[in-house]
């Protein structure tokens, strides 16, 4: 591999941590600050990515990124109101919306699961336009990437540190505390989730147009491969302050990303993306719980031994 | 402060698990009342705090707090007026947040989206300091690295970090061991002091609950079956206790936790 390639490797990996890391935040709010796994991640991608896209190739660019993202809120508030308001179990209610949005996400487009951005003027086309005759002529994307995720991420920190952000981290650290406070629990998971489904939105809205098209499946599977990024990124920077664990995930996105394109690069298919992805979140994840259990299983061997022997004398 | 009125509570009912918790309870409570509370097990003392604080709704009956009927308001709107205290140390504080954003939340005050000042800094730590154990040096620490003792200590100072109406310890100082318990015990009797806090108090320390406050109620049964304030309490004994339970419930106290005396 010599160096060209090498920075091309890690230009695509950063492009993609750096978008698809919006939705790694997503889940830093939803999932490590709300303790809530929100499994409508994958339909809400796509659903940003659908209205982003109808909404760039009718005309407005700069509108679909708003656009993206309150069609991220709202099916983050049906997703909340199923698990606060309706009695309906909090993973589950994400399935169901998820599954719901496959219907609303193919009507979004019309009726057709493929929509091309070809000719289209996206937001990366503008900063095509807006960089032309500058050195960064060709980094175009990267810059949309960057900006968007230091915005999301500055948003973020700022948010978690008001009363409202204390008042959600406080709802998935100690629900006892919070029902027994004047915070309403409600409140605070429907916010937390309205604000987590719409960097979910803008990730898939960004990603969609980087790619010039969206197809019906390019949400599947996101919400394990953010999951992955998410505990990488926990790996790297888990502790201190909101500011370095926010940068963290992002961080954790781009190592996932990095080291999936190097498999790629040693002749992994890329069918295997998701596969990768699992296992990393069943190692992150369980790793930790069997390291836990460790010594239980250590004595049970020890004294099995031990005891078969007793029986036998 | 606190009236309840003939208030019901029957946990799953129609089945063969039917408990009658709260059975036509009434109760009143002057402002500034320190209201202690023993009685044997399931009597329905953490029913009744339940109840008051709205974390079920009641099957019959009315509570009015500070001239207000509570009875369909939810949990988090009485809680603007409730303080309470949980005798699990790890229920009042958010373990992954650190102190000052612990009592940032129980502060309340400016909107939604406003930010810890630095005023609020200065203020925390005076209060912190108030303690006598060293928080106000720790205030960037996650809570889950205090201990017990420590934890409910920033409880019941967030319990208390806007007076509330009304203060309902269950068993507060239960889980804590000795010396820690008397601190806390001392403390809670400073703040409530302080800002004459209408109080209610489960305690299974028989001593405690004729020591500290102006009145006893003894429950058995959801039923409050000895209610003692005034002269009446003062020269009263645990034994002179013990008997009117018996009198009142018609049987012994019957709590496997109870101290009759330390």
């Amino acid at each position: 591999m010599d160096l060209l390639t090498a920075l091309s490797l890690g230009q695509t990996a950063l492009e993609l941590g750096l978008i698809c890391g919006l939705t790694v935040l997503a889940l830093f709010l939803s999932y490590s600050m709300l303790n809530v796994c929100d499994l409508s991640t994958d339909g809400c991608f796509t659903l940003g990515a659908a209205v982003g896209a109808v909404v760039a190739i009718a005309g407005h660019p700069l509108l679909s990124i708003p656009a993206a993202m309150l069609a991220g809120v709202c099916s983050g508030f049906i997703t909340a109101l199923l698990q606060t308001r309706l009695g309906v179990d909090s993973l589950l209610s994400g399935i169901i919306v998820n599954t719901a949005l496959y219907s609303v996400n193919i009507a979004v487009m019309g009726g057709s699961s493929l929509l091309n951005m070809n000719k289209t003027e996206t937001v990366f086309t503008m900063m095509r336009e807006l960089l032309r005759d500058t050195p960064l002529a060709g980094q175009y994307t990267l810059a949309v990437a960057l900006i968007a995720a230091a915005l999301v991420v500055g948003l973020l920190v700022a948010f978690l540190n008001t009363r409202l952000g204390l008042a959600i981290r406080a709802t998935g650290d100690n629900p006892d505390m919070v029902r027994a406070s004047s915070i309403n629990p409600v409140f605070t998971t429907t916010v937390g989730l309205c604000v987590a489904n719409a960097f979910t939105g803008l990730s898939g809205c960004l990603l969609a147009q980087s790619q010039k098209q969206v197809e019906i499946n390019i949400g599947q599977g996101i919400v394990t491969i953010a999951l992955a990024s998410l505990l990488i990124g926990r790996a790297f920077l888990g502790k201190g302050s909101i500011l370095t664990r926010a940068v963290g995930v992002v961080l954790g996105s781009f190592v996932f990303r990095l080291v999936y394109a190097i498999a790629l690069r040693f002749d992994m298919p890329a069918f295997m993306l998701k596969l990768v992805s699992s296992v990393i979140v069943i190692i992150a994840i369980s790793g930790p719980y069997l390291k836990g259990r460790l010594p239980m299983l250590r004595r049970r061997l020890t004294a099995g031994r031990g005891g078969s022997g007793r029986r036998g004398a | 402060m606190l009236r309840l009125s003939h208030v019901f509570k029957t946990f799953n009912p129609g089945t063969v698990n039917e408990k009658r918790a709260l059975t036509d309870l009434c109760l009143h409570l002057a402002p500034g009342d320190f209201v202690t509370i023993i009685g044997s097990n399931g009597a329905g003392k953490s029913t009744l705090f339940n109840a008051i604080a709205g974390s079920f709704d009641t099957d019959e009956g009315s509570i009015e707090l500070d001239g207000k009927d509570v009875t369909f308001a939810p949990e988090y709107q009485r809680a603007k007026s409730i303080g309470r205290l949980f005798q699990d140390p790890m229920r009042g504080t958010a373990p992954g947040m650190t102190i000052e954003e612990n009592l940032a939340l129980a502060a309340g005050g400016g909107g939604w989206l406003s930010k810890l000042s630095r005023g609020d800094r200065e203020r925390f730590r005076e209060r912190l300091a108030l303690l006598e154990i060293g928080l106000e040096d720790r205030m960037r620490q996650p809570v889950g690295l205090l201990s017990g003792g420590q934890r409910q200590s920033l409880a019941l100072l967030m319990a208390t970090m806007v007076p509330p109406k009304l203060l309902l310890l269950d068993e507060h100082t239960a889980a804590l061991d000795p010396s820690a318990a008397e601190k806390v015990l001392r403390l809670t009797e400073e703040i409530v002091a302080e800002h004459k806090l209408t109080t209610m108090m489960i305690t299974h320390n028989m001593r405690q609950a004729l020591e500290l406050g102006n009145r006893t109620l003894m429950m058995d049964s959801g039923r409050i079956v000895l209610d003692i304030g005034g002269e009446e309490r003062a020269g009263l004994t645990v034994e002179d206790l013990l008997e009117r339970f018996r009198s009142g419930a018609g049987k012994d106290l019957d709590n496997d936790r109870i101290l009759l005396s330390d």
